[in-house]
């Protein structure tokens, strides 16, 4: 097969619109399509190249509901079978009665006592419809109702940088801050410290990594600056 | 015979030039995605919301996503006096032609029964602002990360007596001496297509396809400046 041309670099940003590689040996993936002899970017985002895939990695954009991910959601309302929670996204989602809890509850009884409208959660989804309908659930590992702390939101995009290999990210801001981070799929982040001053310092970092997550070494420039924070208190 | 009385412009450019262009991505931190594009004395502000619940329910469409736009000129944008606030018949008229001259490029498929809501805002208006809008809002859907296949350049071609120019400012359109046809048009280079096509007056044939050539390459050259634009967003700061 003739052999391809690829037109831009690793790690780029591009654009929508842009000519990424010619060529029909190099595959359109993630954020691309092909017309004609072209891939083609459809998306604003870092361009990634795998061998010859070709995809993008998007920078910006609103979180779609997946199944398996587990995000902080909101209480909006409480109907007959449980709970419409906000998601930070396009979609609202449904927690049911039998997914919340496993305690019996009777027909009739209060349903705040479990979770009242606004509280926060932290709640892994299990099924998504091409409808786009979501349901929750509370059963697994760390799935519990949030009480105290503060909320906070990122870009979704950003999150995987927040979190970083292996969770090398948050955990250094972990032990830097000693408060206790959660960071949902959806880009809403629970943080609680033993003090405010902790949980100010951790939301400035967050904010940080959020406007520096395209910059090459950013674990170390965070690093430097929890270091210089933690010195001044 | 026409006589060619229009043998240099008012402002001094060249037939085919464009007026100085600024371009600016992200100046709307509550947005999700926004830009300010501002060209000669026309300036548009666009800002992205979504995708999200969409109300009034009956214009959710299972299918896909919805694109809303909305085009609005700021009370004191015009040349003394004051905007009346609020739609008009033409405010609503140039929010439809825009959400058609994007509609092309988007893709929502991934979003049914959800919005995607542009806002443009024009905070001064020197004639050329639905062009202005649309170069403003499709660098904001780019920054929303909303999926699109190319990005979309609209300007205006025109005759001022027996003239055809590109990028019609206001005195332009108002010259008293001569016929004046303004056509607002907006290209997709990547589909070869014309998304935008409106015409106020009378213009030839041969004319028309001699500014709508020049348009095109004028639409080429927008969507390198919108680029260029988005791509400032993420130079590292020194």
């Amino acid at each position: 097969m003739e052999k391809g041309k690829l037109l831009i670099k690793d790690k780029e940003v591009v654009v929508p619109g842009e000519v990424l590689a010619q060529g029909m040996s190099y595959l359109p993936s993630q954020g691309t399509y092909r017309k004609g002899n072209d891939v083609i970017a459809s998306k604003l985002g870092l361009a990634r190249v795998e061998g010859n895939v070709v995809k993008i990695i998007p920078v910006s954009g609103r979180y779609l509901p997946k199944k398996g991910d587990v995000i902080i959601a909101k209480v909006t309302d409480i109907n007959i079978a449980g709970w419409t929670v906000d998601t930070n996204s396009a979609y609202r989602a449904m927690l049911s009665m039998k997914d919340a809890t496993s305690d019996f509850i009777r027909r009739g009884s209060d349903l705040t006592r479990y979770f009242d409208i606004d509280d926060y959660m932290v709640t892994k989804i299990f099924n998504v419809t091409s409808q786009n309908l979501v349901d929750l659930t509370m059963k697994g590992p760390g799935l519990k109702k949030l009480e105290g702390g503060r909320i906070m939101t990122v870009s979704p995009s950003k999150v995987p940088r927040i979190i970083g290999k292996q969770g090398s990210m948050v955990s250094m801001i972990k032990q830097a801050t000693s408060c206790n981070i959660i960071v949902g799929q959806n880009g809403v982040v629970f943080v609680k410290g033993i003090n405010p001053e902790d949980e100010i310092l951790t939301v400035k970092t967050i904010k940080k990594i959020e406007e520096e997550s395209h910059v090459a070494g950013l674990t170390d420039k965070i690093k430097e600056f929890l270091d210089k924070k933690s010195k001044k208190r | 015979m026409i006589k060619m009385a229009y043998k240099k412009r008012l402002d001094g450019r060249k037939f085919d030039e464009l007026r100085p262009i600024t371009a600016e991505v992200g100046v709307i931190p509550n947005a999700i995605g926004s830009a300010y594009f501002k060209i000669g004395k026309t300036g548009a502000y666009a800002a992205v919301y979504g995708p999200r619940d969409l109300y009034p329910r009956f214009l959710k469409n299972p299918k896909r996503g919805v694109l809303r736009c909305n085009y609005n000129m700021m009370p004191f944008s015009g040349a003394g006096d004051r905007v009346r606030p609020g739609t008009s018949r033409r405010s609503k008229e140039i929010s439809l032609v825009t959400n058609q001259a994007l509609l092309p490029v988007v893709n929502l498929d991934d979003f049914p029964n959800s919005v995607v809501d542009v806002f443009v805002e024009l905070n001064e208006t020197d004639a050329g602002s639905r062009c202005a809008g649309i170069c403003a809002a499709s660098m904001a859907l780019a920054d929303a990360g909303i999926e699109m296949k190319d990005l979309v350049g609209a300007i205006s071609i025109g005759i001022v007596d027996g003239q055809v120019v590109l990028d019609l400012d206001y005195q332009e359109e108002a010259y008293k001496d001569g016929h004046v046809a303004d056509v607002p048009m907006a290209y997709i280079p990547s589909m070869d297509k014309i998304s935008l096509l409106q015409c106020d007056g009378r213009i030839k044939k041969d004319d028309l396809l001699k500014g709508l050539e020049m348009g095109k390459k004028a639409a080429k050259q927008l969507i390198e400046i919108q680029k260029k634009a988005l791509k400032a967003k993420f130079e590292v700061p020194k």
